[in-house]
């Protein structure tokens, strides 16, 4: 057995059903041996589409997501999306093909060093050096990517290694790391610390990140919330933890956020985090949230506890866990006048000015889409003015919210959506996109028609990069710089070319039967709507 | 700004400092010293860690590190309950008339003159920190020409420390 075949029998070993990949000379050993093991195998049609596929995959089937490119440019092409993936904490396994091991160092064709390039945005990485390591590496990065704060783990396996006879092939049962234990179990101490401050809370608030998603705590959430009346805030990457029509959500903070979601942080005497970082873009003054008020950072990380905000109780573990544990005690809080306050605040959210009528408006599109969508429809938003829009407007019911909230990639959608749909064949999935990031990433949709992950996708068409060109507006005086898309193709030519059925939503008038339509068809579709340029998210 | 001393027991493999390292160096903490050797189990270094900052930095890198997956521990090893040594090798500048002086001055500090030259001589030194300084003071007439000093070392007093077994 060749150290390539014991590469593809990892995989089986580890019950991937897909890997979203890139051949080169390099990673040919590993890709020959894949025809004789029964995994799907997607040829992507640039590298970091396949970080980004599998990290759609990894998020919906809650698996871990494996991509695989060659050496050199192919494995420096999958840096951003293995950024992308490491600033949301999504478990990839990264394999990427290496010279041979005799010349690692020589600068020979195709050699780059990406277990160090990719140090800062992996949790680990691994280098091989002998074919005997490759099923305990294996068993390793799979384990390590997928527990604790999860996230992406790089393999590189120079082509020696691959063609080397592997002696025998064991896969370890167990993983024994002696130095990598992370705590999943809350400290009972912690949780009764919990549980007091919750009785004595007057205005108690629960702020979920995406943390809640990846423990799969969703349900637990709920629960948790319900069982006390607690009130519930999200961040970006929290989204779609809650129902929006939830009787206890109010939305999402922070910058781009709801004004009610901000004020029930600022006004309250309990926070309780959960599973979120207290990040820039969610909280601008962590220290001003603090005055009068207990803050309680549940988390897996000990490392993201007191890194921006100091917390009265910390309490580390799998978020899934402690709300389970927690289930168990009881506490009076009764919240009833604090969720008359924030009803009230919802009540005067300052409404939307209405666009030019001459062109569609995204909020009241976002809003009649959500209300046409399946219950548990997959609504995955790109970044920039759509991924904003999105934010405020989809209403989620059972779905899930994706996009991508640490590094903000753009171009993430389109392939997200792909890589979700190799997990799930058959539920509703939606893609929205500006024009900038469409064309980021509509090479794609060959990836797409050709492995038959079909998805719908909705580019939001102004003509500009909006979200800089509305910083623009707003910071430069209007002063626009290189933000203007001029030269764009035609979209509807171009999902011609695809053979993709295109539907182009000019204005309001028509919307609700062309959604119809849209949604109606089997998928594949692309809709463009028309969005004024100077329309803006504030 | 204060100074923490961190002990580091971690998996003896290639990259393991420049992961330590690299995470320093883009979170932007400070190295003062750093020094790594094997411990009684080869397969795992200690490695010992002189940095600053203020308080949350401190104890986010003392979080952060312990995060790095071949890191088994981290502790600070306070002053009060720890021995810190560091060891200084001074080449300085030595005529004939001065060279008695310079050997009296050692012999107070237990330094060890380890190298003579015509001209010049190398001392060795080792202490902590206040010692090494405090020689160096005493040597500020003389023109020194080169200094190497290793970063301290140090343990935590007691049976308490971290070891490699359990």
């Amino acid at each position: 057995m060749l150290g390539a075949d014991a590469m593809a029998k990892c995989l089986v070993k580890e019950q991937v059903r897909v890997i979203f990949g890139y051949p080169g000379v390099a990673i040919c050993p590993f890709f020959n041996s894949m025809l004789s093991v029964d995994i799907k195998r997607v040829l992507v049609r640039t590298e970091q589409n396949a970080a980004h596929m599998a990290s759609g995959y990894s998020r919906i089937s809650g698996e871990v997501g494996v991509c695989v490119a060659t050496s050199g440019p192919g494995a420096t092409n999958l840096i951003t999306g293995i950024a992308t993936a490491y600033a949301d904490s999504i478990p990839l396994v990264c394999i990427t093909g290496q010279v041979d091991s005799r010349q690692l160092g020589s600068d020979v064709f195709q050699e780059a060093d990406i277990t160090g390039a990719v140090e800062s945005f992996v949790k680990y990485s691994y280098l091989v050096k002998n074919v005997e390591d490759i099923p305990r590496i294996f068993r390793e990065a799979f384990h390590i990517a997928s527990t604790g704060r999860k996230g992406p783990v790089l393999i590189d396996v120079p082509i020696d290694i691959q063609n080397a006879t592997i002696s025998k092939f064991s896969y370890p049962e167990e993983v024994n790391l002696r130095t990598y234990k992370p705590t999943v179990k809350g400290h009972v101490v912690q949780i009764k610390k919990v549980i007091k401050a919750i009785n004595k809370a007057k205005k108690p608030i629960i702020c979920v990140g995406g943390g809640v998603h990846l423990s799969d705590a969703r349900k637990e959430l709920q629960e948790f919330a319900h069982k006390y009346s607690i009130p519930v805030v999200s961040t970006l990457m929290g989204l779609s933890v809650m129902s929006t029509d939830d009787p206890l959500f109010f939305g999402m903070v922070g910058n781009n956020g709801k004004a009610c979601a901000n004020k029930a942080m600022n006004e309250s005497d309990l926070i309780i985090m959960i599973g979120a970082r207290v990040a820039d873009r969610a909280i601008s003054q962590p220290d001003l949230t603090m005055d009068n008020t207990v803050l309680v950072h549940i988390d897996v990380d000990p490392a993201e506890i007191g890194k921006n905000v100091g917390p009265h109780i910390p309490l580390v573990g799998d978020i899934k866990n402690i709300l389970i544990d927690m289930k168990k005690y009881d506490a009076e809080c009764d919240c009833s006048d604090w969720i008359d306050i924030l009803n009230d605040y919802k009540k005067s959210e300052p409404v939307r000015k209405k666009p030019d009528g001459n062109y569609v408006d995204p909020a009241e599109f976002i809003g009649i889409l959500s209300d046409k969508l399946k219950e548990d429809a997959i609504y995955v938003a790109d970044v920039g003015q759509n991924q904003m829009w999105s934010c405020g407007y989809h209403k989620v019911k059972k779905g899930r919210f994706l996009t991508s909230g640490g590094m903000g990639t753009m171009g993430y959608s389109i392939p997200a959506a792909i890589g979700a749909r190799a997990a799930d064949k058959n539920r509703q999935i939606i893609a929205t996109c500006g024009d900038g990031s469409f064309q980021m990433s509509f090479m794609e949709l060959a990836t797409m028609q050709q492995h038959d992950l079909p998805v719908k996708i909705i580019i939001f068409h102004n003509g500009y990069l909006g979200l800089v060109r509305e910083y623009q507006y707003n910071t430069y005086k209007a002063n626009y710089s290189v933000v203007d898309l001029s030269g764009s193709p035609d979209f509807g030519k171009i999902s011609e070319a695809y053979n993709i059925p295109f539907f182009r939503l000019e204005n309001m008038e028509r919307a609700n039967e062309i959604i119809d339509e849209f949604l109606e068809i089997k998928d594949p579709a692309l809709m463009e709507i028309m969005i004024d340029p100077k329309d803006t998210v504030k | 700004m204060h100074r923490k001393v961190f002990q580091l027991l971690v998996d003896n493999q290639s990259g393991v400092l420049s992961r330590i390292s690299g995470l320093f160096s883009r979170r932007g903490y400070n190295i003062e010293s750093i020094t790594a050797g094997v411990t009684s189990d080869p397969s795992f270094t200690r490695i010992t860690i002189v940095t600053n900052g203020d308080e949350a930095i401190l104890d986010q890198i003392e979080k952060q590190v312990g995060k790095l997956i071949d890191v088994k521990e981290v502790r600070e090893l306070e002053p009060d309950s720890s021995v810190y040594r560091e060891l200084i090798l001074i080449k300085i500048r030595a005529t004939d008339n001065q060279r008695q002086a310079i050997v009296s001055v050692s012999d107070i500090f237990r330094a060890k003159i380890i190298d003579v030259d015509m001209d010049s001589m190398i001392i060795e030194l080792t202490g902590n920190q206040n010692k090494i300084e405090a020689f160096l003071d005493l040597l500020a007439d003389y023109e020194i020409l080169e200094i190497a000093r290793t970063g301290i070392a140090g343990l935590k007093r007691g049976t308490a420390g971290i070891t490699v077994h359990k």
